[in-house]
């Protein structure tokens, strides 16, 4: 920190640069009277040593994988390993997404991450009313353990972690990943991986829940339960911003409402009798890298600030890694345009560094062609190859949080932490997150940004390169990747035969002993991973929790 | 279509497709416009739309999907309108819809497409210009 007198020094001499300056203006204004961004943080003209005397290096930032976590989890971050390069993918058959996932290991990628079908992740068969025009679509269909079985196929699940965006029915797909494991002679104990199982953010911004907010937190609680006793090095929940931000959000609600929403999984698994160091170092993150270079990265550190204090001083939690955040981060799906898609390639490559920059633990590249369509082979391979160039050549990869210091970056990282600690007492105030969306606070604040934020672009305030500013004529982009509705068929094709080999008598027993469980209060894990094994198919298994838990039927958010 | 009457317009999501920033938006933008808006939410079957549209007796049906099932859901709200003879309806569509599919839904009766990057003083535009009712 600078001394007093030092400051005293600095403070005329900005005084009367600014003056100098303001003079100028008369003659040569700046582009805008104002600037300021998304999250409504004003913008400073310069900043220096004046704007971060409030800083104090050791309470503030720490160092490395020291509290309060502002500069990185790790002490080496990425001087120790880079970050697992892991690409969103999933669509058709289990068959068609097994080939991806191999072409995706094959050219590098050290992690893998599947999308499920939408029928998949509102616990309907393939064969269900709901799913007609769904099926295979967004991700892959899985109806029974059988398409798991063909998903992973050839990869040894001890040696990939994988990361399942599954939420409503976590359950149900973790277990099936635990017993096609188990097929393989590899014990829970050695999985590694990651699921959502995020659900308070689907009422709220993404929209795959099935059950009310009740009984789908005792199912979260349920799976944060039985792994940190059996499946130890899983991720039990990753607590996302990411659709949050995707929804409409600026960068400060995408924190405020994340933690908020992390600080109703704490609670809950704490009164499920759990101790938060027993359960906590298994919490993870998944952000969203947005446009807005340095507001991102300050968004990242901030975020690490706030929750390992929220998490030290509320919770009271002894063990480090109970405080730290660590994340996965996707690039911004909603900055991509459709007009002039390589241009898309540069945005995600801006949002990737930011990522970086910001200390993230993993990172999906979107494709140049999510705008379209699900994206080709050949995008995904650029997507991915835009990591490893940020990973290897361009040596942001050689020190730890090389933007710590910045005396910009250091004020917006306070700036954030700051309005996004606002919010969250407001919630707090609301009874927490899940009183705070069941009121449609949550839902309304991130609507109202997301209009504002599309009339900036209207308006031309915000310039969106090839769709309000430099457009040109282009073609029309053909031979874009589709789904073959066949899918559906043979998924359906499938099920039949499955229902028919099966043991049905045992389907039934384990369904029933799932639903006398969801009736009382054990851990719904064990029937569920039962009645995986017996093949009941997901869509039977929701069925049976269905009728116990009722379903949720959303609440109207839309409005002035 | 008098002028003094508001144009009555149906927000809706067909499909399981949760993604409702766009149709939020867009209603939100008609609103401002001067437009009655009813916002069904999403997961809606096309019976739903039908029905929610019949029943608010709007001019129009907006519908968005982004999962790549508007294939499907498009044309079966269209298919359910014309049995209900509902078909004066003017119905536009949005979302994450490749431009080689446009030709087969115009050719069911849905009037217009828009597409990611569409400024919604444009869809505003087209309502004013084809509502026929």
């Amino acid at each position: 920190m600078p001394e007093k007198n030092d400051l005293e020094k600095l403070r005329k001499a900005f005084d009367e640069w600014s003056k100098s300056v303001e003079k100028k203006l008369a003659k040569r204004p700046e582009r805008k009277p104002t600037f300021i961004n998304t999250s409504g943080i004003p913008i400073e003209r310069v900043y220096s040593p004046l704007n971060v005397e409030w800083l104090d290096y050791l309470s503030d930032l720490g160092f490395p994988g020291d509290y309060p976590f502002t500069r990185g989890v790790q002490p080496t971050m990425y001087r120790g390993r880079l970050w697992t390069m892991r690409q969103y993918a999933g669509f058709a058959s289990a068959e068609e997404s097994n080939r991806r996932y191999k072409f995706l290991l094959d050219q590098g990628q050290t992690g893998l991450s599947v999308a499920f079908d939408l029928p998949t992740q509102i616990g309907y068969d393939s064969d269900h009313e709901m799913a007609l025009g769904e099926v295979g679509k967004v991700g892959v269909a899985i109806d029974s353990l059988e398409d798991m079985e063909a998903l992973f196929r050839d990869i040894p699940l001890d040696k990939v972690s994988t990361s399942m965006t599954i939420n409503a029915p976590a359950a149900i797909l973790l277990a099936m990943y635990i017993a096609v494991a188990e097929q393989q002679g590899v014990p829970q104990e050695k999985l590694r991986g990651t699921i959502q199982n995020d659900i308070l953010k689907e009422y709220s911004s993404r929209g795959t829940y099935i059950f009310p907010p009740k009984p789908s937190m005792r199912i979260v609680t349920d799976i944060i339960a039985y792994c940190s006793e059996k499946v130890p090095n899983w991720n039990t929940i990753s607590i996302s911003g990411y659709h949050i931000r995707e929804a409409g959000s600026t960068a400060v609600q995408e924190v405020a409402f994340t933690l908020a929403n992390g600080i109703a999984y704490v609670r809950a698994a704490l009164d499920a009798g759990l101790h938060v160091d027993a359960f906590a170092p298994r919490l993870s993150f998944f952000f969203n890298a947005h446009l807005d270079f340095f507001e991102e990265i300050a968004k990242f550190r901030a975020a690490r600030r706030l929750w390992a204090r929220i998490m030290k001083q509320r919770f009271g939690a002894k063990d480090p890694r109970s405080m730290m955040i660590r994340f996965h981060t996707q690039t911004a799906g909603c900055t991509l345009t459709a007009q002039q898609p390589q241009n898309n390639i540069v945005r995600v490559a801006f949002e990737a560094l930011a990522a970086v920059l910001g200390g993230t633990q993993s990172l999906h590249t979107n494709s140049m062609d999510e705008a379209l369509c699900l994206p080709s082979e050949q995008a995904v391979q650029v997507a991915l190859r835009t990591q490893q160039i940020v990973g290897h050549e361009i040596g942001v990869t050689e020190t730890v949080d090389p933007m710590g210091g910045s005396y910009y970056v250091e004020e917006l990282t306070r700036q954030i932490c700051e309005r996004a600690e606002d919010y969250i007492k407001r919630i707090d105030e609301m009874g927490g997150a899940p009183a705070a969306i069941e009121k449609g606070f949550i839902q309304k604040e991130i609507q109202d940004s997301a209009y504002a934020y599309q009339r900036e672009i209207e308006k031309k305030e915000r310039i969106v390169v090839g769709v309000n500013s430099y457009q040109v004529e282009e073609e029309k982009p053909t031979n874009l990747l589709r789904v073959d509705p066949a899918v559906r068929v043979s998924q359906v094709e499938k099920l039949k035969k499955l229902k028919a080999e099966r043991d049905n008598s045992k389907v039934k027993e384990t369904l029933e002993s799932l639903r006398q469980a969801a009736e009382g209060k054990d851990n719904l894990m064990f029937p569920i991973i039962d009645a995986v094994k017996a093949y009941a198919t997901l869509g039977e298994i929701c069925d049976t929790l269905r009728a116990v838990f009722g379903e949720y039927k959303g609440v109207a958010a839309f409005g002035s | 279509m008098g002028s003094k009457k508001k144009i009555r317009v149906l927000a809706t999501k067909p499909g399981l497709d949760g993604h409702d920033r766009g149709i939020k938006v867009v209603a939100s933008a008609l609103m401002d416009a001067g437009m009655e808006v009813i916002y069904t939410g999403f997961r809606q079957t096309p019976l739903q739309v039908v029905e929610a549209a019949i029943q608010e007796d709007v001019d129009v049906i907006a519908m968005s999907s982004l999962s790549g099932a508007h294939d499907y859901l498009f044309p079966k709200v269209m298919e359910l309108l014309k049995e209900r003879g509902a078909d004066d309806i003017l119905v536009i569509g949005g979302g994450i819809i490749p431009d080689e599919d446009i030709p087969a839904l115009k050719a069911c009766g849905i009037s217009e497409i828009f597409g990611p990057g569409t400024n919604t003083q444009d869809v505003i535009k087209y309502i004013k210009e084809n509502v026929k009712r």
